[in-house]
């Protein structure tokens, strides 16, 4: 079952730029049919990215589209949602874009817990700028800035979004895009600050450079680690060691920052007509 | 029914009760000595009126904040001061790239880094207008009363929606936390500006960024149809990055062009001139008091001087200037900086009048004495 998506992606925008064999490619795909599943209005939406290889996404979508400053993609949507909470806000970034340099905002928005929706593009490494190390670059593995082995410790970053306040954890590969699409409707769909990791392969950069191979060898060791949520929880630590858990992580119900906005204006305009 | 009311109020304050005004009904910023104030004053007032508050993580996070809620339809504005107007600056850049109307409050004091966190500076002249990385216009105003700050506040309101760019509002410290009796006139009294949007119709053929007849293209609020992009790269009429030459040179000439066509309208002064002076004080923010004072003084002396108060920092009133320069002998330009604004003044005099700095850069005020003796020493 294929749905219609040409309207969400500015045709004339396509082909992407993105390299032979990258994952991003089937993550904007995904994305476009989460959404397109989730009944959401296109007009009323606005997605936000900031720097590197995912910051191209927001070109290729046909919505109010806004292309940031590194790392600061949350801090502009945060201000779109703020002062009109009925749009619909997605902000698209990578792991360069949303950990490092954004990485403040990422915690501050998880824990507003107000309602964006972040699909981040995890390809481990810094792509557009030639293979730097991120804070995604597994320990001990090369990139052009650790030619001697990255000694870096890299995040969870479901863990951070959730312990920051995040109310909706999820991690999608770009190996299962059906399991992807089901998660980003959910992420799209909750109410509150939803974060969805995706891991995408970068064959040029960042496999290539580490001898895992190319984009099919990449996503094989996608397959062979990559573990449902529901099993991996019930597994021993031992058991998880290198595997990677994936699926709905972490989903709560608590109340939304422009909700809880929306009842101080209407607590003081109150107090205000009473005096 | 609105009739104007009088107040005593800080310089601060009285950004709060002019954005107010103004139909602000955004602000988010991180707190900041000596601009604070202005952070809790829309706090308390923007619910009142539906508008939103939101004290953001840090600066970076406050200007990002206020371009995306612009786009989305919104008066917005923030307040800082020497530090945090600093890691505001590549989203400044940014928005006028985006063309986001917005206002940028900076309650200058004394730097480099932390410095001197509540005494007085006039040392971000240069900042407001080269901070951001690469060529760019920007409109920087400075108020000298309190009463004056709120009237700027306005203003800044307007040339930013009109103009489509940020303003940037340079308070110091002095004017900031000083106050006096302030008379606000009643709401419709005020004019107030607000940004040109195209109509739903021109949908079908609407290019966000196109080279309109005044350069400055109608603007959506996002959630209303339009889906258009909008990036810090350079771009063509359609938002999308162009890598042409020719691309690039066209948008900037139309982002210059935008303001350089309008000064009459946007460079706003005040001048006490006889048009037989000898000597003139150019001044602006706090600093103008003291040039007042000391000219008033060295008149009933005999002495032919006037002074000129600038409000508008940037762009800088060449002809203005230029003009002066070649009536008078001598300007005098005092500053709470070791002399920005001085090397416009002496760019434009170009050697047809002496142009001569008074400086402090140590917290402390310059006295009308201290103009006073430079007057008399000049003569």
């Amino acid at each position: 079952m294929d749905v219609n998506i040409d309207k969400y992606l500015r045709q004339d925008k396509l082909p992407h730029i993105w390299c032979p064999g990258c994952g991003h490619g089937t993550v904007l795909g995904s994305f476009v049919r989460a959404f397109d599943q989730s009944g959401l209005d296109q007009d009323k939406t606005v997605v936000i990215s900031g720097i590197g290889c995912s910051g191209r996404a927001s070109g290729y979508l046909n919505f109010d589209t806004l292309h940031v400053t590194h790392g600061r993609a949350l801090t502009f949507a945060t201000g779109v949602k703020m002062a009109n909470p009925e749009l619909n806000v997605i902000v698209m970034t990578g792991d360069g874009d949303g950990a490092a340099i954004g990485g403040n905002h990422l915690i501050h928005s998880s824990r507003r817990n107000i309602d964006i929706t972040v699909v981040l593009f995890n390809n481990n490494i810094y792509g557009m700028t030639g293979g730097q190390f991120s804070p995604m670059t597994p320990t001990g593995d090369t990139a052009t800035t650790s030619p001697y082995g990255n000694i870096d410790q890299n995040f969870d970053l479901c863990e951070l979004a959730k312990s920051s306040g995040a109310t909706f954890v999820g991690r999608g590969a770009s190996y299962q895009p059906r399991k992807m699409i089901k998660l980003m409707k959910e992420g799209l769909l909750h109410k509150g600050f939803a974060f969805v990791e995706t891991l995408t392969q970068c064959p040029v950069n960042y496999g290539k450079r580490n001898k895992i191979g190319g984009a099919r060898d990449m996503l094989k060791w996608q397959d062979e680690n990559l573990v449902p949520a529901k099993k991996y929880e019930k597994m021993d630590p031992a058991e998880r060691e290198g595997l990677i858990s994936t699926g709905i992580l972490h989903q709560v119900v608590k109340e939304e920052y422009t909700d809880k906005y929306k009842n101080v204006i209407n607590t003081v305009m109150a107090g205000e007509s009473n005096e | 029914m609105s009739k104007s009311i009088t107040l005593l109020l800080q310089g601060d304050e009285a950004v709060v009760e002019g954005g107010m005004a103004a139909g602000a009904d955004f602000f988010a910023g991180y707190p900041i000595t000596p601009a604070s104030e202005i952070a809790e004053g829309f706090a308390e007032q923007l619910p009142e009126k539906g508008g939103k508050f939101i004290q953001m993580e840090d600066e970076i996070a406050g200007m990002g904040c206020i371009v995306g809620a612009s786009l989305a339809g919104a008066k917005a504005i923030t307040a800082t001061s020497g530090p945090g107007f600093s890691l505001k600056q590549e989203n400044l850049g940014f928005a006028i790239m985006v063309e986001a109307p917005c206002v940028v409050v900076n309650v200058q004091r004394v730097g480099p880094s932390t410095g001197l966190p509540t005494s007085p500076s006039q040392g971000d002249i240069m900042q407001a207008k080269w901070g951001t990385h690469g060529d760019h216009p920007i409109i920087a105003l400075s108020p000298s009363s309190v009463s004056e700050t709120f009237d700027l506040t306005v203003t800044a309101f307007n040339l930013a929606e009109k103009y489509r760019i940020p303003v940037i509002l340079l308070l110091d410290e002095i004017v900031g936390h000083m106050r006096e009796k302030i008379t606000i006139p009643p709401a419709d009294e005020l004019e107030i500006v607000n940004r040109k949007k195209p109509k739903p119709e021109d949908n079908d053929n609407f290019y966000p960024y196109e080279e309109t007849e005044d350069l400055i293209p109608p603007m959506p609020d996002y959630g209303t149809g339009f889906k258009y992009h909008s990036t810090g790269l350079f771009h063509d009429k359609t938002g999308f990055p162009r890598g042409k030459t020719e691309d690039a040179r066209k948008l900037m000439d139309r982002l210059m062009g935008k303001i350089n066509n309008n000064l009459d309208d946007i460079i706003h002064l005040e001048e006490d001139l006889n048009g037989d002076e000898d000597v003139v004080v150019l001044a602006y923010g706090s600093t103008v008091r003291s040039a007042i004072s000391a000219v008033n003084q060295v008149r009933e002396d005999g002495v032919k001087a006037g002074w000129v108060k600038l409000k508008t920092i940037w762009p800088f009133a060449d002809d203005y200037v230029r003009e002066l320069a070649e009536k008078v002998d001598r300007i005098i330009v005092p500053e709470l900086n070791m002399g920005q604004l001085i090397g416009e003044v002496k760019r434009v005099a170009a050697g047809k009048a002496e142009v001569t700095g008074i400086n402090r850069y140590d917290g402390t005020l310059i006295t009308p004495a201290d103009v006073v003796a430079e007057i008399k020493g000049a003569l």
